[in-house]
């Protein structure tokens, strides 16, 4: 089985260097794509890959470059940003892949920018990821030192810098138009779409935004090809992906594994099953603005499609699982303070319903809840979507509370019945 | 956005002053939010609702050391309250708090990116991780 973005990363020992990477055939595709293919050529080859993006939506990536104006009367400077914020509890990917092999991220990068045309590049950087930053500065410098940076890249006329902006930490910072906020110096706070980013984002500037996960695919993609891509996943949906598993099983930790992996292999194969003495209840797939899945999702291959067809989303990839030992109540009451905190304020459904809807779950937990809050926080996941609010946020933190309502039915009426919780002594 | 000629208008430069005078400081007075208001030409409430967005840019004095216990969900079920709790009463205070000393200030932090080996937690830039009473008394006593 082939793990394409992973197989050059040894935990524990340091990523590799410019010499080390370009002796494993690192920088040929950035070499190949500067010299040998137009942008066009370029984003026709990822379109034609089928690559969604990594950062939790599946966008296809290649029709999202394709929306970028090109040519000589483009405005000027367009803007490649790779979003590396990584806020989502749960989600531990990004990082790996920055600390693991940090030259594989920049070579993305410098590809993408070419094929967008863009001579500005940011890495927005969550502040808790010291380590990373650290090496990709280092990496920085070694490309810049090489060439593979700055003016007339490898001869190609084509002039690129890549910067890096540490967060200074918010959940929102990841949502694209908030993050050109955070660029900009401001409030993090999320913008009207339309217009587009691809059109006017970064200063108002065309700008594409792309997560680690996605653009580390680049390099790849062109040296192997579209259909190379395609046949690497289970289920044709292209690629291998990240997976992670948190929580009560026997090996947590992150795998490389094909696209459209099944949900049992991963949670029993690789993560080695539940912990002894625990049950396994239900999981939340991809960082925890995604629905509940449950025993009978065990067969489902884990891809965009996939997922969604049973309700929920693959998201990051990254999987928290619910055990019998621990109260389903807690569980969802711990994710949505988590949004009801994190909301950047600017649309009342959110920063309203969910600082209710956190109240009166711990209402619930601490066994004061009454029946009719269940109908209160059914109301919320109803409301807080689309349309009604600015941004994903709200409606993201609807996700787990609808299915968790439905599916832990039976455990939210036990909280308010016996007036206590009952996994606390 | 730290080299200085990336910055189209002054504006711009907000949270990096912000993070250089907590960087110096240890954290942002309003003689900072004045001055920085001041040097980038924008108004002092400008600054503070930048200053008090972020959850990194402290508006109150902190310890020389900050620990940042995780309160996310995958640390919650690896048991982060017992952590904290126990924390707690060995220097006395609790979330929001800082010793009498100076020494440490305690405070909640969503996800730190270590679910895998939850419950973590870090110190200043430090991360730490699989959380035991044993190694946190370790780890602590290296911060002075
Ligand atoms: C509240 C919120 C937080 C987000 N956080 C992240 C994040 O940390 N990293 C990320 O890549 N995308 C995040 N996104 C999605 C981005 O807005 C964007 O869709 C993504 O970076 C695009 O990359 P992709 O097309 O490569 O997937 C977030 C979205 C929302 C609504
Ligand atoms: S949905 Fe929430 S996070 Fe998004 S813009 Fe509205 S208030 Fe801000
Ligand atoms: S939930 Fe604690 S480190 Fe991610």
């Amino acid at each position: 089985m082939e793990k394409p973005l992973t197989k050059y990363i040894t935990p524990g020992s340091p990523p590799p260097d410019l010499k080390e990477y370009s002796r494993i055939g690192g920088y040929a595709s950035a070499h190949k794509a500067l010299k040998e293919m137009s942008p066009a050529e370029i984003t026709s080859l990822v379109k034609a890959s089928n690559l969604l993006g990594r950062g939790g939506a599946g966008f296809p990536t290649g029709l999202k470059w394709s929306f970028v104006p090109m040519g000589e009367n483009s405005p000027k400077p367009k803007y490649l940003i790779c979003n590396a914020d990584e806020m989502e509890p749960g989600t531990f990917k990004d990082r790996y892949l920055m600390e693991g092999n940090p030259h594989q991220l920049i070579e993305g990068m410098i590809i993408s920018s070419y094929a967008i045309q863009a001579e500005k590049a940011y890495i927005f950087i969550r502040w808790a990821y010291k380590k990373a930053e650290k090496e990709l500065r280092k990496a920085l410098a070694e490309a810049y030192a090489a060439g593979y940076l700055g003016k007339n890249i490898l001869g190609s006329g084509f002039d690129l810098d890549i910067y890096i902006h540490s967060s200074a930490g918010r959940y929102i910072c990841g949502e694209e138009t908030a993050l050109f906020n955070s660029l900009e110096g401001k409030r993090a706070i999320p913008r009207t779409k339309p217009p587009f980013a691809a059109i006017s984002g970064l200063f108002g500037k065309p700008t594409i935004v792309n997560n680690v996960e996605t653009l580390v695919w680049i390099p790849h993609i062109i040296e192997r090809g579209a259909e190379w891509f395609k046949n690497l996943s289970m289920t044709g949906a292209g690629g291998t992906k990240l997976y992670g598993v948190s929580g009560r099983v026997k090996n947590p930790g992150l795998w490389e594994l094909p696209l459209g992996t099944t949900l049992r292999e991963v949670i029993e194969e690789h993560a080695g099953g539940m912990l002894d003495g625990y049950k396994f209840r239900g999981v939340i797939p991809g960082g925890i603005s995604t629905d509940f899945m449950l025993e009978k999702h065990m067969d489902v291959n884990m891809d965009f499609s996939n997922v969604g067809a049973v309700g929920s989303r693959l998201g990051t990839g990254t999987m928290i699982i619910l055990d019998d030992k621990t109260c389903p109540v807690a569980f969802i009451h711990n994710i949505e303070k988590f949004f009801a905190l994190e909301s950047c304020g600017w649309c009342t459904p959110c920063r309203e319903g969910l600082a209710w809807v956190e109240k009166l779950l711990a209402s619930i937990e601490e066994g004061t809840g009454k029946m009719e809050y269940l109908d209160i926080l059914k109301f919320h996941t109803k409301y807080l979507c689309f349309g009604n609010t600015f941004c994903a946020h709200a409606p993201g933190a609807a996700e787990p509370l609808q299915s968790g309502l439905e599916y832990f039915h039976d455990d939210f009426v036990q909280h308010i019945n016996g007036k206590k919780c009952p996994w606390r002594s | 956005m730290e080299e200085a000629g990336q910055y189209p208008y002054p504006a711009v430069a907000c949270i990096d002053a912000l993070k250089i005078v907590q960087h110096h400081r240890g954290w942002v007075s309003d003689d900072s939010v004045k001055d920085i208001a001041q040097l980038l030409e924008i108004s002092n409430e400008d600054v503070d609702g930048v200053a008090t967005f972020y959850s990194r840019i402290y508006r109150k004095p902190v310890g020389r050391n900050v620990i940042l216990i995780c309160d996310s969900i995958s640390c919650m079920i690896m048991g982060y309250e017992s952590m904290y709790e126990y924390i707690s009463l060995k220097l006395g205070i609790h979330f929001g708090e800082t010793t009498n000393d100076g020494r440490f200030t305690l405070l909640p932090n969503s996800c730190l990116g270590d679910c895998d080996h939850a419950p973590a937690m870090m110190v200043n830039n430090d991360h730490y991780n699989k959380l035991t009473f044993e190694k946190i008394d370790e780890l602590l006593s290296n911060y002075k």
